[in-house]
């Protein structure tokens, strides 16, 4: 097989490269840089060009990075590596690797949902497909973005009416930005966290329209009927004491059920994602017309299960140290 | 249905008290007739009951759905919740179409509906369950479901309602509550009949009286000869109502319990007079009380054999008159009402009821020593009345004290159940509880595990299988409503506590079958015990 499951991640040994690593390695090929796919240590990366600000800013300035566009082929002993949109977040990519009658592309995080920031997903024909399945389950299916804002901006107008903030977890990377664009269009007044103003700056520099929103520890005092953004883990700080009065929610493709959302103790749970949900991985596996598909982090024995009796697919599940979306939005650590 | 399902969303969505009374009285101005009086029964624990077979419902929603049955099965164990599974499978209505019928807005429609069941054939039900799926939204499909499966609860305090109510209708929350008690059901009522009714209906009781622990000094009660004291009894608080010729038992909940006591509620004494008493149903022989656990086994159950009779005896201990001759005596002073009772008394004295002793004392000292001596009687304490108070509705500070011998001593729901060890291994046996704070959320604050015999376990446990909200490992997180008095050795406060108060030694006292979540204590009666300790 030309991609090989081992204990440091993906492996192409035609190549000699590895996808996604989770142990130090010569040559790592970079789906996004979310913390659980991008890690630190290794020699040599390769990413989408989007993705380089953000690497950068969390692996370090030094780091030695190549950079790609969707669609350029890079040859590597004989091998064709190319990176194809997959919708995640901004600079998020499939990972094409051909080589002989195999094509395999590992499509690391991704939504078929276009999300107005990141470049839409595309499906890519190929022989064997690795799909994440975070949310592999027919419990998950999301409603269209545009009517998860329409409730999330009557929240926040309810609560400005009440003098008070409204306070949004969010992951720094992707879902944060994803909320700022919706909410800077509708009118809000936004403040963040640190850490998705180091991202928001990272991915400007990349040449995306990120709105000029201010860091909470600006000087400037909270306008009451603010909306503020943070990662999950800043909710539990002292942090959040200067934004009183406030309420919370959480934006999460897992606030979908009620169970999460009690046990958050969030008052207000939107279903937001940046993974596909049950539909979407369906369709994104027809689309690839592979004749085997591997699954990978998520409801895994289950979404396995039901593609291998239920579609009669030659499905697989392999174990990898991805986690995909956490309930509580733990990826980052607060900086301040 | 779908304003229906927006109120719970609201009322979900929001801890405030006076956005959830805002939410309920624009519902209110904007339902109709009918689907006001469902919400009203929905809301006072009137809800229906499971009307189909769970298992059916999933084999048919694996049909609907194109999914394989342990796909289901495996959503249903991960969600925790049936009706939230179904309502996510199920595929969703087109939007927003022509045809989408008027029956999608009416409450009632799905509900008069589902009452008709019983004598329907499965196949009807069934036909009628997928037409609902197919038209509903996913968030009415799932208050849909739970009213099928019977599971419908809502956050909704009865005061709450009332309040709501009141400014709808313009009236006195008393008034509403008097309107919204008894025997009514949704089939048998309608707005009209619930609010505007001439005729009043016989079986109806008055609002409980209710009285807080008490909070001061004796001496900051003023002069003794104006109080009144009792034994605070160990029983079932009870309102028995005497009225041509009928006999109706309620409980402090307002549930009707004529049937647990027939030696009360068929007894010809009782049917012969026309007065409504307030008192205490407790177990008692040769003139003492017997343990509350006798008192217990009486509750709840279908059939009151001449075993359990003669086993459990009870008697009616009266110790307030609301009403004699049909002329309502609330508003006269307790030392008039009193005297009314003691004439009730001679005319019609009998083994059924006796009146519950005002006891003597000439200064606080013998009250104090009253009040220790309690135990021995058998009794929690003593009740403290003011003489010239009338009688008032709901819990009230001022005119009426309770004050028990043991100060660590309150009512908490259950909240979560975990496995045990040891010899109960696999059973439920350690229980978390909580108790209401300011904003009526409920706040764990003690774990208790001692205190219940084998049968009770059982009993709970299968409760617990039944009443699971979510599992994690080895917790599960169950429905509030089993009531438990717990006592604690100590009380203080702490940090490291959500609730702010530690408690020292936990332990279930008993299992408190007679009451319903909305009875127990709050985090504030927690607080004053601390003040006092
Ligand atoms: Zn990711």
């Amino acid at each position: 097989m030309l991609i090989r499951f081992t204990d440091k991640g993906f492996y192409c040994e035609q190549g000699d490269f590895y996808i996604d690593p989770w142990k130090p390695v010569h040559r790592a090929v970079i789906t996004h840089a979310h913390s659980d796919h991008a890690r630190p240590g290794n020699a040599h990366y390769l990413a989408h060009r989007i993705s380089a600000p953000v690497l950068r800013l969390r692996l370090g300035r030094d780091i030695s990075l190549e950079t790609l566009e969707y669609g350029e082929v890079l040859h590597m002993n004989g091998v064709e590596l190319s990176l194809h949109p997959a919708g995640h977040i901004p600079g998020s990519a499939q990972v094409r690797v051909a080589f002989g009658k195999e094509v395999w592309v590992i499509s690391g995080d991704y939504k078929l949902e276009n999300d107005g920031l990141s470049t839409p997903f595309e499906p890519i024909p190929c022989t064997h497909f690795v799909s994440e399945c975070t949310f592999g389950l027919p419990l998950f299916r999301w409603k269209p973005q545009e009517l998860v804002f329409a409730d999330m901006l009557a929240w926040v107008d309810g609560l400005r009416q009440e003098g008070k903030n409204a306070f949004i977890h969010a992951y720094s990377l992707g879902k944060a930005q994803r909320l700022i664009h919706a909410l800077h269009q509708a009118g809000a007044n936004i403040r963040v966290h640190g850490a998705v103003h180091n991202t928001n700056l990272a991915l400007r520099e990349a040449g995306l329209p990120i709105p000029d929103v201010l860091p909470v520890s600006a000087g400037q005092p909270i306008e009451p009927g603010s909306v503020i953004i943070a990662p999950g883990s800043a909710a539990e700080t002292s942090w959040t004491k200067r934004f009183e009065p406030y309420a919370e929610a959480s934006a999460s493709g897992w606030m979908a059920m009620r169970g999460t959302r009690r046990w958050m103790n969030a008052e207000r749970g939107f279903p937001l994602s940046d993974h596909a949900d049950w539909d979407s991985l369906l369709q994104a596996i027809q689309l690839s017309g592979a004749s085997q598909v591997f699954v990978t982090h998520g409801y895994t024995e289950l979404f396995c299960r039901y593609l291998r009796e239920h579609l009669q697919l030659d499905a697989h599940v392999v174990s990898t140290r991805f986690t995909g979306e956490t309930a509580n939005h733990s990826e980052e650590a607060p900086e301040e | 249905m779908k304003r229906f399902t927006q109120l719970i969303a609201e009322l979900d969505q929001t801890t405030s008290t006076s956005r959830k009374t805002a939410a309920l009285e624009r519902y209110f101005h904007e339902v109709p007739e009918a689907d006001r009086v469902w919400t009203i029964a929905l809301f006072t624990h009137r809800r229906p009951k499971r009307a189909v077979n769970t298992a059916q419902l999933r084999s048919w929603t694996a049909e609907i759905a194109g999914l394989p049955l342990w796909m289901v099965e495996e959503c249903w164990h991960i969600a925790g919740d049936l009706s939230e599974t179904m309502a996510a499978l199920l595929p969703d209505a087109p939007p927003e179409s022509e045809t989408e019928s008027a029956q999608v807005n009416s409450l009632a429609a799905y509900l008069d509906e589902m009452s008709t069941w019983k004598e329907k054939t499965p196949e009807y039900a069934r036909t009628f369950i997928e037409k609902a799926w197919r038209e509903l939204d996913k968030e009415s499909r799932f208050v849909f479901n739970k009213f099928i499966t019977g599971g419908f609860r809502v956050g909704v305090s009865d005061k709450l309602l009332q309040q709501a109510l009141a400014r709808v209708l313009n009236r006195e929350t008393a008034e509403i509550a008097l309107c919204l008690s008894g025997n009514w059901t949704p089939q048998n009522s309608t707005w009209e009949t619930l609010f505007f009714a001439e005729t009043e209906d016989e079986s109806r009781p008055y609002p409980f009286y209710l009285a807080y622990a008490l909070e001061q000094d004796l001496q900051q009660l003023g002069n003794p000869t104006e109080w009144q004291a009792e034994w605070k009894w160990d029983g079932i608080r009870g309102q028995l109502v005497a009225r041509n010729g009928k006999v109706h038992l309620w409980s402090r909940g307002e549930e009707l319990i004529s049937d647990s006591f027939p030696e009360l509620s068929q007894s010809p004494l009782f049917s012969q007079m026309n007065a409504v008493l307030d008192g205490e149903i407790i177990a008692w022989e040769n003139d003492a009380p017997l343990p509350f656990q006798l008192l217990q086994s009486r509750l709840g159950r279908k059939r009151i054999t001449a075993g359990i009779l003669q086993k459990a005896p009870v008697i009616f201990l009266a110790y307030d008159l609301l009403e004699w001759e049909r002329e309502d005596f609330r508003s006269r002073s307790l030392a008039e009402r009193r005297q009314t009772l003691e004439k009730l008394w001679e005319q019609s004295p009998g083994k059924e009821w006796r009146l519950s002793p005002a006891l003597a004392f000439n200064n606080w000292n013998e009250l104090s020593a009253l009040k220790n001596a309690a135990r021995e009687h058998l009794a929690e304490g003593l009740m403290l009345k003011k003489r010239d108070s009338p009688y008032q509705s709901g819990r009230r500070r001022g005119a009426w004290w309770k004050w028990k011998t043991d100060p660590y001593t309150v009512d908490a729901v259950m909240i979560y159940a975990q496995r045990g060890h040891g010899r109960r291994a696999g059973l439920y046996t350690d229980f978390t509880f909580a108790v209401y704070d300011s904003q009526r959320q409920l706040v764990p604050f003690a774990k208790a595990y001692s205190g219940l015999t084998d049968a009770e376990f059982e009993e709970i446990n299968r409760w617990i299988k039944d009443h699971t909200r979510e599992s994690f490992g080895p917790v599960r997180s169950v429905d509030a409503e089993l009531v438990f008095e717990l006592a604690f050795e100590g009380i203080g406060e702490s940090k490291r506590h959500k609730s702010g108060v530690a408690v020292r030694f936990p332990r279930i006292v008993r299992w408190r079958k007679d009451k319903k979540v909305n009875e127990i204590n709050s985090l504030e009666d927690l607080r004053q015990l601390i003040r006092k300790s």
